[in-house]
């Protein structure tokens, strides 16, 4: 014993703690202590993502493949039934993700793309590009973008290409302001000035330099953009001006079966049709919910109570 | 510049005038539901923190606030006006509806709009609370040996209505805009309908018209809340 602390040296255990863990192992370590809803979030995240990708495998008829018997009942072939014009309402479920979540996610990345590219600019410049920016952004906030599209979709008529565009264009001016407000406190720091001096382009220093610094925020605000996004077309959808038939999207069977609410004392799951694709989109929404949440938790080390 | 949008076969105000009072009716009625509601839940789940009372309300506003407006609709309708047919499923009002009748026949509206817009007004009011409560001034009144009472009325509570009363008006320009959804699954005759049907027909001045309402609306309600935000804080009233 005596011997061992003679010869003890604190070296050995030093380099011991200093082995640095690869990302894969931190990853593992950080998943294997999320909290129950988190799973839940990922798990229900997942099914979303793999109905999305494999949907013409997986749904048992086609997104608009017409049947002789409208509004047939649950069960037999038409496992949850057909709509008012005779289409298998659970394919068109399996379908209606692809749609949705494609047309979400491809308005939510360019509006994180042109929201942080501009934001970072502004944040290097601070002078006049910075001052234009900003508050022909803030023009652009002062009105709701539930509002702003409404006029837009008047004016350029309501299509799928349009809704995208649109919608990128509107929801960029959030990614806009949070890049913008994070990277102020990076482009101050020596490691920016450094590269300036070494000579490094301007795209060199958004993309390998600031960027990398404030990614976590942006991805927080990605995923919250991203419920937005949904409710905003779902709402669009639902009143009749957002995804076009005849694909298939769930605010819309919402509003195709509506009708069949009216018979639910006669037959319950009659009444339930319609409620399925609203709970589809409740049930998504709060599961990014608990994956952002527990996302937050682990980048920012934000206690439970401060929300 | 004219406040008059245009002239066509009938004013386009003559067109909104009555339907903006109607929504201003269905959105007034549900502020005045939801407001105290949200105030009362989001406090008392601040001060009674990690209690099985303000998990499960926070709970269930995380529930409503991932629901969309119809969602909630169309279950209140299946619920409250076809399996018990306690509420009409359309809320058909005119102008001779008497105001009696104009609350029973908004019921469900209202219903849908508070459950939607009071989940957020109840967290942002809890998260703001608890903001105040962790403050180290907080901690200093309760070891001089303030009461609990004493604690939230006078010291917490003056710091508390800013951002109260910004939580109130950011959530009064929300339900303005969830009032579009909630007014077409009742059938409503608000100028949310009005403004999607003119979207269809691509009715350029009355689209014009109805987002200028709704955009001063909330530009309005926006700069009200920064307004009590700088009278509330006396360090923002006087610029160094």
């Amino acid at each position: 014993m005596s011997d061992n602390t003679q010869s003890y040296s604190a070296k050995s255990e030093v380099s011991n703690i200093n082995k640095r863990r690869t990302r894969f192992e931190r990853i593992k370590i950080a998943f294997s202590k999320a909290p129950l809803s988190a799973w839940f979030g990922m798990v229900v995240l997942s099914i979303y993502l793999i109905a999305a990708f494999f949907a013409p495998f997986i749904a048992p008829h086609g997104e608009a493949e017409v049947f002789p018997v409208a509004y047939a009942p649950w069960g037999g072939e038409h496992l949850l039934g057909t709509d008012q014009i005779g289409r298998d309402i659970l394919s068109r479920l399996i379908f209606a993700s692809r749609n949705t979540l494609g047309i979400c996610f491809l308005a939510c990345t360019i509006a994180l793309i042109i929201g942080t590219i501009f934001g970072i600019i502004a944040a290097i410049d601070r002078s006049y590009i910075d001052q234009i920016l900003s508050r022909s952004i803030d023009t652009l906030m002062a009105i709701p973008v539930m509002i702003f599209t409404f006029i837009l979709l008047s004016v350029f008529g309501p299509s799928n290409l349009n809704l995208i565009l649109i919608l990128g264009v509107l929801e960029s001016t959030r990614f806009f302001r949070i890049s913008r407000s994070v990277a102020v406190g990076q482009v101050v720091l020596e490691y920016v000035e450094v590269a300036k001096l070494r000579g490094e382009k301007l795209s060199y220093i958004i993309f390998r330099e600031i960027l990398p610094n404030i990614a976590s925020p942006l991805i927080v605000e990605f995923g919250v953009r991203f419920i937005f996004i949904i409710f905003t077309v779902s709402s669009l959808s639902f009143l009749g001006l957002g995804i076009q038939p005849p694909a298939a999207d769930w605010a819309a069977m919402v509003r195709e079966n509506a009708i069949l609410i009216q018979y639910a004392q006669y037959d319950i799951t009659a009444g339930l049709t319609p409620l399925i694709p609203a709970a589809i989109i409740a049930l998504l929404a709060l599961a990014i919910n608990f994956v952002i949440d527990w996302y937050l938790y682990i980048t920012s080390g934000l206690k439970d109570d401060i929300k | 510049m004219q406040g008059d949008q245009g002239d066509r076969s009938r004013l386009v105000v003559e067109l909104i005038i009555p339907r903006l009072k109607n929504t201003l009716f269905l959105t007034g009625v549900s502020a005045l539901v939801a407001i105290p509601l949200a105030l009362l839940l989001g406090i008392s789940a601040a001060l009674y923190r990690n209690s099985v009372y303000d998990r499960s309300a926070t709970g269930f506003s995380l529930v409503t606030v991932s629901s969309p407006e119809f969602f909630t609709g169309y279950i209140f309708i299946l619920l409250l006006a076809t399996l018990f047919p306690v509420f009409p499923t359309i809320a058909n009002v005119n102008e001779d509806t008497s105001l009696i009748d104009r609350f029973y026949l908004t019921a469900l509206p209202v219903f849908t709009l508070t459950l939607v817009t009071m989940g957020h007004m109840m967290r942002m009011t809890r998260s703001a609370i608890i903001n105040i409560l962790s403050s180290e001034y907080i901690e200093m009144a309760k070891l001089s040996g303030a009461t609990r009472y004493e604690v939230i009325v006078k010291h917490a509570l003056p710091n508390a209505w800013a951002p109260i009363a910004q939580v109130i008006t950011i959530n009064l320009a929300y339900m303005l805009i969830g009032s579009v959804v909630v007014e077409f699954v009742f059938n409503y005759q608000g100028i949310g309908r009005l403004m999607v049907g003119s979207v269809y027909n691509r009715d350029i001045p009355v689209v014009q018209a109805c987002a200028l309402i709704f955009a001063s609306t909330y530009v309005i309600l926006n700069l009200l809340a920064d307004l009590i935000g700088i009278i509330s804080n006396p360090r923002l009233l006087y610029p160094k």
